[in-house]
C-alpha cells in the first residue's frame, strides 16, 4: 500500500491537538477554581476551603504539565508538517500567537512556581495573587488561540497578496465573525469540565463518606456553578449554531444531516445514518420540523444541505454528525443533573441521594468529552478547508515522504497512549489519597510551613553570611 | 529593513535566553547519572522544579517569532530538519512530565529518573544536531525519504559541544543552589566540563573555518580579525576565571554567570559567521520577513510585554533565590 505523507500529517495534527486540548480544557475551569477557594479561604478563614485548595492544586498540576508538554509540540507543527500553510498564512496566525505567548504562556509559567511551590517563600495574599494570575493566563490564552481559530473559520480583514495572505485590518481579523461566539462558548466549556470534574470527584467521596465538610462544599458549589453554566452554554450554543448558518452552512447540514440541496422545513435528526455513498441518511428518528424551527424560527424555514456543493466540498458527514450528538446529548444531561440537583436541595438531600452521587461521579469526564466532541465538530466540519473557502487541507501540507510522518506519529501514538495512561493512574492516585488531613493544615501555617518562611530564612542566611 | 532586523535582533535574544535558561535545566538531567543518590536527585528536582516550565516557554517564543515574522523560515527550517525536531519533542515530553511524576512516584521512582536523564540528554543533543545542520545549511529542496542531512560528523560534533555547554551551566547551577557533598561534586564535575566546553568551541570554529570560504573570509578580511578578535580571547579569559572560581569557594554566584558569559560568547561568534543569513547561503532575514502590517502589528506587544516578563521572570529567581532548603516542600 502507498503511503500518503499528507494523510499522514493531518492524522497526526488530529491526534496531537485532541490530546492536548484534554489538559487545557480542564485545567481553565480548575485554575479559576482554585483561585475563587483561595480567596475564599483569605476572605473567610473556614479552612475547609484552603483544604479545597490545597488538595485540587495536585490535579491542577499534573494536568497543566501534561498540557504544556502537549502544547510546545503544536506550536512546532504548524512548520514541520504544514510548511506551506505556515508560509502563506504566517503573516496573519503567526503574530496572533505571538501574543499568546507574550500575554499568557509566559505569564502562567512565570507565576506557576510561585502556586505550586511558593506556599513556603510568600506571603498567603501573594499567594493568592499568584494563584489568580496563573487563572487569568489560562483565559488569555484560550482567548488568543480562538482568535486565531476562528479566523481560520471565518476569514476577514485580509488580502492576498502574490497568493500570501497578508492583513488589511487587525482589528476585522480579531473580532471575525465567528470569534465572540466561539469565545463565550469555549470559555464556558472549560468552565463546565471544571465544574463536572470536581464534582464528580466530591461526589465520589460523599458516596463512600470520607472527607465530608470538604466534600458538601466543593459538591454544593460545583452544581450551583453548573445550574448557571449549563443553561447559559445552552443559549451561547444556539446562538454560535445561527452563527455557523450564517457563515459555513455544509458545516451546519453536516451538523444536522441535511443532505438536499435545500430542505423546507427540516426535521430535527435525533438519530441516523448518514451515508455518504447514497447521499442521504438511514434510520432516521426525527421530530418535524424543529432542526427550521431552532435554525430559522419559522416552521417551514429554508436550509441548505450537503448536495448544494460538489462531493469534494463535503466535510466528513458522519463524524461531525454523532460527534454533535454526543456534544448536545451530553448537554442536555448536565442541565438535567444541575436542576435535579437543584431539587434536592429542598429538604438537604443534596448531600444524600445515591442516585444524583452516581450520576455527578460518572459524569466526571463528561465536560471533557462533550468539548473534544464539540472540537470535532469545529474542526472535522470545516473540512476540506483550513482556511474556510480560500486554503484546502491537502494543498498546503509540507512534501515530507511518507515514511518520516509515519515515523513520527508512531511515536506520538506510543508516547501519547503510555502518558494518558500514567496520567489517569496518578490522578486516580491523588483522589484515593485525598486531601490533606483537616487536623493538619493548621500545622502548614506555622513554623517550617509558615507562609514566607523560607525566604525569610535564605534572606537571614545571608545577611549572617556577610557578617561574617 | 529597520523592523525585520529588529525581529532579527529578537529572534536572537529568545534564542539565547532559551539555551541560557532551559540549557541549566536540560544540563541537570544530562549530569543526573553522576548522582546517584536518590536524595541528591530530589535536591536537583526542587531546584529546578518551579522553573522549568518557564524557561521552556522560550522555545515556544522562539518557534513563534521565527513563525510571525520569517514564515517562509519558519516553515523551511523546520519541515527540513523533520526527524531531530520530532525526537526533541517526544524527549521534552518525557522530561517534563517527569518534574510532575517523580515526587508522587514510589515503585516508579526509578523510571521517572531514567525519563528526565534520557529525555534531557537526547533534547540536547537533537538541539545540537540541529545547530549544525543549520551551520552547514540546510537544503530544504531536496528533501527525500533517504536524505539524513541533520546527521553529519560536524553535527555530531555540534550536539556533543551542546550537550557539554548545557552540562556546564547546570553544574554551576547547581553548585549555587547546593551545599556541602553536592556543591562540591558540582564543582568537580563542573571544571572538567570548561575545559570540555573551551575545547568543543575551539573545534567548532576552526571546523568551519576551513569548511566555509565565506565564513573565513569574514574573519580573516582586513581589519576584520583585530574587530573580532575579543571574542575568541574573551572566551579564554572566561573560561580561565570559571575554572579558577571553581576551584574554590569564595563565589557562590559568579561561576554561573560566567558560564551564561561564555554561552554569550560561543552565540556571538555564531552570529558573525551566519549574519544576515536564516538559512545559510539560502535565505536572509530581509527575504524571509513577514510583511510590514504583521510586524508593525506585534511590534508594541514585543516593547511592553518582552520587559515585562523579563521582570516578572527575573522576580520569580529572586523569590527561590538562595539555596533549596530540605525543608521546603511542594505543593
Amino acid at each position: 500500500m502507498e503511503l500518503d505523507a499528507a494523510l499522514l500529517s493531518r492524522l497526526q495534527f488530529a491526534f496531537t491537538v485532541s490530546f492536548h486540548i484534554l489538559f487545557p480544557s480542564v485545567t481553565i475551569g480548575l485554575a479559576t477554581f482554585i483561585a475563587i477557594w483561595e480567596g475564599l479561604w483569605l476572605k473567610t478563614r473556614n479552612p475547609v476551603y484552603l483544604q479545597l485548595a490545597k488538595f485540587w492544586i495536585k490535579p491542577f498540576a499534573i494536568t497543566f504539565g501534561m498540557g504544556v508538554v502537549s502544547g510546545i509540540v503544536l506550536s512546532y507543527e504548524f512548520g514541520t508538517n504544514f510548511s506551506e500553510f505556515s508560509r502563506i498564512t504566517g503573516a496573519v496566525l503567526g503574530p496572533l500567537m505571538a501574543y499568546e505567548v507574550l500575554t499568557a504562556f509566559f505569564l502562567e509559567a512565570g507565576f506557576l512556581g510561585v502556586m505550586l511551590f511558593g506556599w513556603q517563600r510568600v506571603s498567603e495574599r501573594m499567594h493568592f495573587f499568584a494563584t489568580c494570575i496563573v487563572a487569568l493566563g489560562t483565559w488569555i490564552s484560550a482567548f488568543w488561540i480562538i482568535v486565531a481559530n476562528s479566523w481560520m473559520q471565518t476569514p476577514a480583514g485580509y488580502e492576498i497578496v502574490d497568493g500570501v495572505f497578508q492583513v488589511a485590518s487587525w482589528p476585522e481579523v480579531i473580532f471575525n465573525p465567528s470569534m465572540p461566539y466561539r469565545l463565550a462558548h469555549m470559555l464556558l466549556a472549560a468552565l463546565i469540565t471544571g465544574t463536572f470534574v470536581v464534582a464528580g470527584v466530591c461526589a465520589y467521596y460523599l458516596l463512600r463518606r470520607k472527607y465530608q465538610p470538604m466534600a458538601r462544599k466543593g459538591f454544593s458549589m460545583a452544581l450551583w456553578f453548573a445550574l448557571v453554566l449549563t443553561p447559559l452554554q445552552a443559549f451561547i450554543g444556539d446562538m454560535h449554531g445561527l452563527n455557523v448558518k450564517e457563515h459555513q452552512p455544509i458545516k451546519l447540514a453536516a451538523m444536522e444531516g441535511i443532505w438536499p440541496e435545500t430542505e423546507t422545513g427540516a426535521p430535527l435528526l435525533l438519530f441516523a445514518l448518514p451515508s455518504k455513498a447514497d447521499e442521504t441518511n438511514h434510520f432516521e428518528i426525527a421530530v418535524p420540523h424543529l432542526a427550521s424551527l431552532i435554525l430559522t424560527h419559522e416552521l417551514d424555514g429554508d436550509l441548505q444541505g450537503l448536495k448544494s456543493v460538489p462531493p469534494e466540498d463535503r466535510p466528513p458527514v458522519a463524524v461531525v454528525f454523532f460527534s454533535f450528538r454526543i456534544m448536545v446529548g451530553l448537554g442536555v444531561l448536565m442541565i438535567a443533573v444541575a436542576l435535579y440537583g437543584l431539587w434536592l436541595r429542598r429538604g438537604d438531600r443534596l448531600y444524600s441521594s445515591p442516585l444524583l452521587l452516581r450520576v455527578c461521579t460518572l459524569l466526571t469526564p463528561a465536560g471533557v468529552v462533550a468539548t473534544v466532541a464539540g472540537w470535532y465538530v469545529v474542526e472535522v466540519g470545516r473540512q476540506p478547508w483550513l482556511v474556510h473557502g480560500l486554503v484546502r487541507t491537502m494543498d498546503v501540507v509540507s512534501p515530507l515522504p511518507a515514511e518520516r510522518v509515519l515515523f513520527s506519529l508512531s511515536l506520538f501514538l506510543i508516547t501519547y497512549s503510555l502518558l494518558l495512561g500514567v496520567y489517569l493512574y496518578f490522578m486516580r492516585k491523588l483522589i484515593r489519597k485525598g486531601p490533606p488531613d483537616f487536623a493538619s493544615l493548621p500545622e502548614q501555617l506555622i513554623g517550617t510551613h509558615a507562609p514566607g518562611y523560607a525566604l525569610a530564612w535564605v534572606k537571614q542566611l545571608d545577611a549572617h553570611e556577610k557578617v561574617h | 529593513m529597520e523592523l525585520a532586523f529588529f525581529y532579527f535582533l529578537l529572534l536572537g535574544f529568545a534564542i539565547l535566553m532559551y539555551v541560557v535558561l532551559d540549557g541549566f535545566d536540560l544540563g541537570l538531567g544530562i549530569l543526573y547519572p553522576w548522582f546517584d543518590d536518590e536524595s541528591q536527585r530530589d535536591h536537583m528536582m526542587r531546584s529546578i522544579s518551579h522553573v522549568w516550565d518557564g524557561n521552556e516557554t522560550w522555545l515556544v517564543f522562539g518557534g513563534v517569532v521565527l513563525f510571525a515574522a520569517f514564515p517562509v523560515a519558519y516553515g523551511a527550517i523546520l519541515s527540513t530538519l523533520y526527524v531531530p525536531i520530532m525526537i526533541m519533542l517526544i524527549a521534552l515530553i518525557f522530561r517534563g512530565v517527569a518534574f510532575e511524576y517523580r515526587f508522587k512516584a514510589h515503585r516508579s521512582k526509578p523510571w521517572w529518573d531514567l525519563a528526565f536523564a534520557v529525555g534531557s540528554s537526547v533534547a540536547a543533543f537533537c538541539q545540537g544536531l540541529m545547530l549544525g545542520s543549520l551551520v552547514q545549511g540546510v537544503d530544504s529542496d531536496a528533501i527525500d525519504g533517504s536524505s539524513l542531512n541533520w546527521l553529519s560528523p560536524f553535527s555530531v560534533l555540534t550536539a556533543f559541544s551542546v550537550m557539554a555547554g548545557y552540562a556546564l551551566l547546570a553544574s554551576c547551577y547547581l553548585a549555587m543552589k547546593s551545599r556541602g557533598e553536592i556543591r562540591d561534586r558540582a564543582a568537580r564535575l563542573g571544571r572538567r566540563l570548561v575545559v570540555a566546553v573551551l575545547i568543543a568551541m575551539a573545534l567548532v570554529s576552526l571546523w568551519t573555518l576551513v569548511e566555509a570560504p565565506e565564513i573565513r573570509a569574514r574573519w580573516f578580511d582586513g581589519y576584520h580579525l583585530l574587530l573580532l578578535s575579543p571574542l575568541p580571547l574573551l572566551s579564554l579569559g572566561a573560561g580561565w576565571l570559571l575554572f579558577h572560581d571553581l576551584g574554590g569557594k569564595q563565589h557562590e554566584q559568579r561561576p554561573f554567570f560566567l558560564a551564561v558569559a561564555l554561552f554569550v560568547l560561543g552565540f556571538a561568534g555564531l552570529v558573525v559567521g551566519l549574519f544576515p543569513y536564516l538559512v545559510p547561503r539560502q535565505l536572509t532575514f530581509m527575504q524571509a520577513q513577514a510583511p510590514v502590517s504583521s510586524l508593525e502589528f506585534l511590534l508594541p506587544g514585543v516593547l511592553i510585554f518582552v520587559p515585562l516578563i523579563c521582570a516578572y521572570t527575573f522576580w520569580g529567581y529572586r523569590i527561590f533565590s538562595g539555596k533549596v532548603e530540605d525543608f521546603e516542600e511542594g505543593y
